[in-house]
């Protein structure tokens, strides 16, 4: 089942000023597969997540040890000399809570492509359209898409949100805990799309449901106060973990 | 201690904030009361024309000159000269007040910001006399020396001078109520944009700016207010001359200028002279008035994220 590798983590530690948030995580990350990571809170899963995009570059007393390496290139994540932007618009992120911009519903997918510098409007209202159908949004807001993003429901916005990312075609998508603040039927919805967007791209997804991380993940790693406890396919972490730890975590006896 | 008696010193204190509250309302119905009632006298006056020959007069005159011996009362010189100065201020202080803000909220250390606004909070400390007399002995001769180098001459009285300073004296204010707004921006939303390769550049003026639109015209609308009510530094530069004008280099008088000029003299209570400030000042109220209700309006309309 084993595919290429994506991304790959090589003794990595984080810290926040003196804080070590990560301790010298190892693990991979394979090419268009879900990955989970699950932990209790505190664990540093959210922190390892935004290494991938150099989210922690945006605040000061952050620094990073080791190597993420992207692939097919190779290039070091982390490493010196190399843009946080660039890296940005290779891979994209989902967040916790739905944060649209307050523009309209065109324009909040269009953004990233102004970015990479397409202004041509033929070809914006195709990306646009495209990045929309492929979150499964276009249907609901085709005859809307000049109205303000704010006029959609909180499920809607996350969808947006993940159109918004998609619309730039980035090789790594990150979620970070994307369901947490929806209700269920938005949260099934958000699930499906991820699986049907690992045909196109690899997904990263930081969870604390455990029920969520087995239904769409084909990797799981869990993490435990800032290490990387263990890490496989779903199905063997969720029925035959190698650790006591994992176990516990699993069963609902901590976290 | 007894909960009665907690109760008690509860309702006292209660009683003691109201007070204080309702003081000052009071005390600006009583302004608002006594500046209106010496209006309507000014209007019911014979030498307005009464009633509501006064009001047409006030309203559609093009010379205001209720001190000479023919007495004209329209409002529209003043208001001119108040609007060109509080126009010119205005383009001084909205594109750099707005640089200066975004420059803090989103650009600045830590370290730089907490040392900044002290120097910000320190132009607002300087007495607005000294504004007045650096329009009138540096910004004018300056000003004359560019101008006639281009062979324009600049009266020494004018427009520009104090408008210019007048836009650097509120910057401080416009400055920092701006980026109050734009530090009310989520951080998510800066997030959000740098997540998908924005620069800091970028997401200031494409996200950040934009989300905290209301806010911001809000404080420019508060900002605009406040140069329309300025005094010393249009009463000191700008010149003594009610003129319906539009051209910065000539000299103008703004309403405020002409109630300081008018209550320096010697006018016996309840003149038509006298008179003449409360209907002017009415006039100012009433635009300051309009102002911020606009910016109240405004700022209830600032986007709960």
């Amino acid at each position: 089942m084993e595919g290429n590798l994506k991304l790959k983590v090589e003794n990595l530690d984080f810290y926040y000023g003196s804080f070590h948030a990560l301790k010298k995580i190892n693990m991979p990350i394979y090419e268009k597969k879900v990955t989970a990571v699950i932990g209790p809170s505190g664990c540093g899963k959210s922190t390892l997540l935004r290494c991938f995009n150099r989210m922690h570059d945006l605040y000061p007393g952050t620094r990073y040890e080791g190597a993420i390496y992207l692939y097919p290139d190779g290039i070091n994540i982390v490493g010196k000399g190399i843009d946080p932007l660039y890296i940005r618009m290779r891979i994209g992120m989902v967040f916790q809570k739905p944060n649209p911009f307050p523009k309209s519903i065109f324009e909040n997918v269009a953004y990233g492509l102004r970015i990479k510098g397409i202004n041509n409007s033929k070809v914006l209202a195709e990306r646009v359209e495209k990045a929309l159908k492929d979150a499964a949004l276009w249907e609901e807001v085709k005859d809307r898409l000049n109205e303000n993003a704010y006029s959609l429901s909180g499920g809607q916005q996350q969808r947006l949100c993940i159109a918004r990312a998609i619309a730039v075609e980035p090789e790594v998508l990150l979620f970070d805990e994307p369901t947490s603040a929806l209700d269920p039927i938005s949260t099934a919805r958000i699930e499906d799309l991820i699986v049907e967007l690992k045909d196109k791209v690899t997904i990263v997804i930081v969870t604390h449901n455990m029920q969520q991380a087995a239904r769409i993940s084909d990797y799981t790693a869990f993490m435990y106060l800032g290490e990387l406890i263990e890490f496989g396919p779903t199905e063997k972490i969720f029925t035959n973990p190698d650790k006591k730890l994992t176990e516990d975590y699993i069963t609902g006896r901590f976290g | 201690m007894k909960i009665e008696h907690k109760k008690r010193i509860d309702f006292l204190f209660k009683a003691f904030l109201l007070t204080t509250g309702l003081i000052s309302i009071l005390v600006t119905v009583g302004i608002v009361w006594v500046l209106v009632e010496d209006a309507i006298r000014f209007f019911a006056h014979p030498e307005s024309g009464g009633f509501p020959k006064s009001v047409i007069r006030f309203l559609t005159e093009v010379h205001w000159t209720p001190t000479f011996e023919t007495k004209k009362i329209g409002i529209w010189p003043l208001l001119a000269g108040t609007f060109l100065i509080a126009f010119i201020a205005m383009a001084i202080s909205i594109p750099l007040g707005l640089l200066i803000a975004v420059y803090l909220s989103e650009f600045a250390p830590h370290s730089v910001r907490e040392s900044v606004k002290p120097w910000l909070d320190f132009l607002e400390a300087v007495p607005t006399v000294v504004y007045g007399y650096f329009a009138l002995l540096a910004v004018t001769p300056i000003l004359q020396k560019i101008f006639g180098y281009f062979g324009v001459t600049v009266e020494g009285m004018n427009a520009l001078s104090p408008g210019i300073v007048l836009g650097i004296m509120i910057l401080p204010f416009t400055a920092s109520m701006v980026e109050d707004a734009l530090r009310g921006v989520p951080q998510y939303l800066r997030e959000a944009s740098y997540s998908l390769g924005a620069s800091k550049l970028r997401t200031a003026f494409s996200v950040v700016v934009p989300s905290a639109r209301s806010g911001i015209i809000a404080a420019y609308l508060l900002g605009t207010s406040r140069a329309v009510g300025e005094t010393m530094v249009v009463a000191i530069a700008a010149g003594m001359y009610p003129n319906l004008t539009l051209n910065p280099l000539e000299p103008v008088q703004t309403i405020t200028g002409y109630i300081v000029q008018v209550a320096l003299g010697d006018l016996p209570y309840l003149s038509f002279e006298y008179l003449s400030i409360f209907a002017a000042g009415f006039a100012l109220f009433l635009i300051t008035l309009f102002f911020n209700v606009l910016a109240v309006y405004f700022k209830s309309k600032v986007e709960r994220y």
